[in-house]
């Protein structure tokens, strides 16, 4: 059954990577990484902030470089993939995606906290009147049960989306979570679904097979691995074991492995590891991209992050809530958490 | 000599029932008619209280209500107030309080820039998170001056209904316009979050003020900023710091929490209670200019 079965690989270094590198990227790095990955038959290329368009800011860390002179970059680079740009409604707006289009982005990834899908309709629809490839993508799809993320993924899919995307955006999910979620999803509507892995409880790769397995067509990976928290799912090892089990790819991981060696490592600020404090994420369940900012605010606080994220994890804090985390380690420092 | 003004809220959902509650606490306003477009709950809980209604809309209201009615609340939608109530109230002479994003008139936030509004024909109240957080930039800004201003207002989902949901650009675009205009900052940014848990989160905003005077004592800017928390108090008792001020260089952040009175909606909406605060808030001193000219 997998034999021979289309599978779409999009890429995000140039986006969930951001968070790793502190939304440091340059032009140069993301002509570099983005002209290689079109050259390696990678199908979907996301470029913005690590918190989508608009999110420079205090809260989610300013970009180096404004996002649509990297976009501009990197769409001069690209002549066959789709480049997309993430946006979450309540932090970026149609008038940041009419001026990423500008700058060359043809596709766009509308991302909601799983259960808020309906935040997601006038930005889908204007993607869709922009003539634009529109994802409906849910985060932190481990905090809803099933019937709920099914409901949810309709809702983008009448909007307009051309495929629902699952997030396991806190790296909490194990292969039987994705499997109920991405099955349930896929038997529910008509368009694609894909996933986006975090590899905080070191699942990353196998969960991407499973929901691969479960029906999920569209599948997201970065080079390195390199994204918030302990990463996404590895692309030149996610490719690898996918044309390994059979799955029909555009992208050639001989090249994506060779493009990460060349143009990631020697931009990385850490490894992309599993460290203490990024496992927590994915145990506790707390957004990854929490990470750096939870580090940041242990040491001005004197804390330890792991009783950070536990805390922020019982609060049920969102995506995009990086301000609890000051929140919470003030709360902590002065004895005021129950 | 009348000791209360007349007032009407056209819009009898959520935020209009509030306003009502919010009315009948008032000294000087005296809730003269609910108008709504449909029978509906919020029309029937106004004749409960024997508020003379209609279901003509603003037209109902302006045919059939008290001709001395002064001061209407639009509880309504941007659209509605473009189209038809906002000109309509305007012709008919009568004050427009505008809760809606629609924004003919200029921005208040009653405790930053009221006393030079007072005269305006029709004022707008920017967004809940407007209110709660503007006063704090200002604070800032008027001690130490502003080069930008970021507010992340988070809600709680139950508390978000289906008019924010639709138009989430129309509250981050106006905040962020409003933190400029009235908050005095040279650029504004404005986030919002939708916090599904259960129970559902008190509503709680993030302000980070980078300052140009850096010059300023930390001391003053403090200082600032309580007198501006026992200024909103005043009309919202429940708005507190939950983060008191700090700065780092030239930036000061604070968190603030604003727990409803729970006159009409949950305690946990305070993005519903502060709006409509400061919506009567304006009205009640508008209402005290005029009784000072009869």
């Amino acid at each position: 059954m997998a034999k021979g079965k289309k599978i779409t690989i999009i890429d995000t270094t140039l986006r969930d990577g951001s968070h790793a590198v502190r939304h440091s990227f340059t032009k140069e790095q993301v002509s570099a990484i983005a002209g290689g990955l079109d050259k390696a038959g990678v199908d979907i290329i996301e470029l913005s902030h690590g918190d989508g368009l608009g999110g420079s800011s205090y809260n989610y860390g300013f970009s180096k470089t404004q996002e649509l002179e990297l976009l501009e970059a990197a769409s001069s680079q690209i002549t066959n993939a789709k480049l997309a740009v993430l946006l979450l409604p309540g932090i970026g707006t149609i008038a940041d995606l009419k001026e990423a289009q500008k700058r060359g982005a043809t596709a766009v990834r509308v991302a909601t906290h799983v259960t808020e899908a309906d935040v997601s309709a006038e930005h889908i629809h204007a993607a869709k009147d922009l003539g634009m490839f529109a994802v409906g993508f849910l985060m932190m799809s481990h905090m809803a049960p099933t019937e709920r993320v099914v409901e949810e993924a309709l809702k983008m899919e009448s909007y307009g989306a051309d495929y629902i995307n699952l997030a396991d955006s806190a790296g909490y999910l194990t292969p039987s979570g994705v499997q109920e979620r991405i099955e349930a999803v896929v038997k529910a509507v008509k368009i694609p679904v894909g996933f986006h892995a975090h590899n905080n409880m070191g699942m990353a790769i196998a969960n991407s097979l499973k929901a691969v397995e479960c029906g999920a067509t569209y599948i997201d990976g970065t080079l390195r691995g390199l994204g918030a928290g302990s990463g996404n799912a590895q692309i030149e090892v996610l490719a690898g074991v996918l044309n390994r089990e059979g799955y029909d790819i555009n992208a050639d991981f001989y090249k994506l492995m060779d493009l990460a060696k060349e143009e990631v490592d020697p931009i990385m600020l850490r490894p992309q590891i599993i460290s203490n404090a990024s496992f927590m994420l994915g145990y506790a369940g707390v957004y990854s991209s929490f990470l750096l900012h939870v580090y940041d605010a242990a040491e001005k606080y004197d804390l330890d992050p792991r009783d950070i994220l536990v805390e922020l994890g019982k609060r049920g804090m969102v995506g995009g809530q990086e301000d609890m985390i000051i929140d919470v380690a003030y709360q902590l420092k002065n004895g005021l958490v129950k | 000599m009348a000791d209360k003004i007349k007032v009407a809220v056209i819009g009898p959902g959520n935020i209009g029932s509030d306003l009502m509650y919010k009315i009948f606490r008032s000294k000087n306003l005296e809730m003269t008619m609910m108008a709504g477009i449909a029978e509906s709950e919020g029309i029937k809980r106004a004749q409960s209280f024997n508020v003379p209604t209609t279901i003509e809309g603003v037209n109902g209201l302006l045919k059939d209500g008290d001709p001395d009615i002064k001061i209407v609340f639009d509880a309504t939608s941007a659209a509605a107030h473009l189209k038809f109530n906002g000109p309509a109230l305007k012709e008919a002479g009568k004050i427009a309080i505008d809760l809606t994003p629609a924004a003919i008139g200029p921005y208040c936030v009653p405790t930053v820039n009221l006393d030079e509004l007072s005269a305006a024909p029709n004022i707008n109240m920017v967004t809940c998170g407007g209110q709660a957080t503007i006063p704090i930039v200002y604070a800032v800004s008027r001690v130490a001056g502003a080069k930008y201003a970021e507010i992340i207002a988070c809600i709680s989902s139950k508390s978000a209904g289906p008019g924010t949901r639709a138009n989430m650009d129309e509250f981050t675009e106006t905040t962020s316009k409003a933190i400029e205009v009235v908050g005095k900052a040279d650029k504004g940014k404005a986030i919002i979050i939708l916090n599904p848990a259960e129970p559902p989160l008190m509503m709680t905003d993030t302000i980070h003020v980078q300052v140009k005077d850096t010059n300023v004592s930390f001391e003053e800017i403090n200082k600032s900023i309580y007198e501006m928390v026992d200024e909103l108090k005043k009309y919202v008792p429940g708005y507190q710091l939950r983060v008191p001020p700090t700065m780092d260089g030239d930036r000061v952040t604070v968190i603030v929490q604003i727990e409803g009175q729970a006159d009409f909606l949950p305690a946990y909406s305070g993005n519903l209670d502060i709006i409509n605060s400061a919506a009567v808030a304006a009205a009640e001193k508008i209402a005290e200019e005029m009784l000072k000219g009869e």
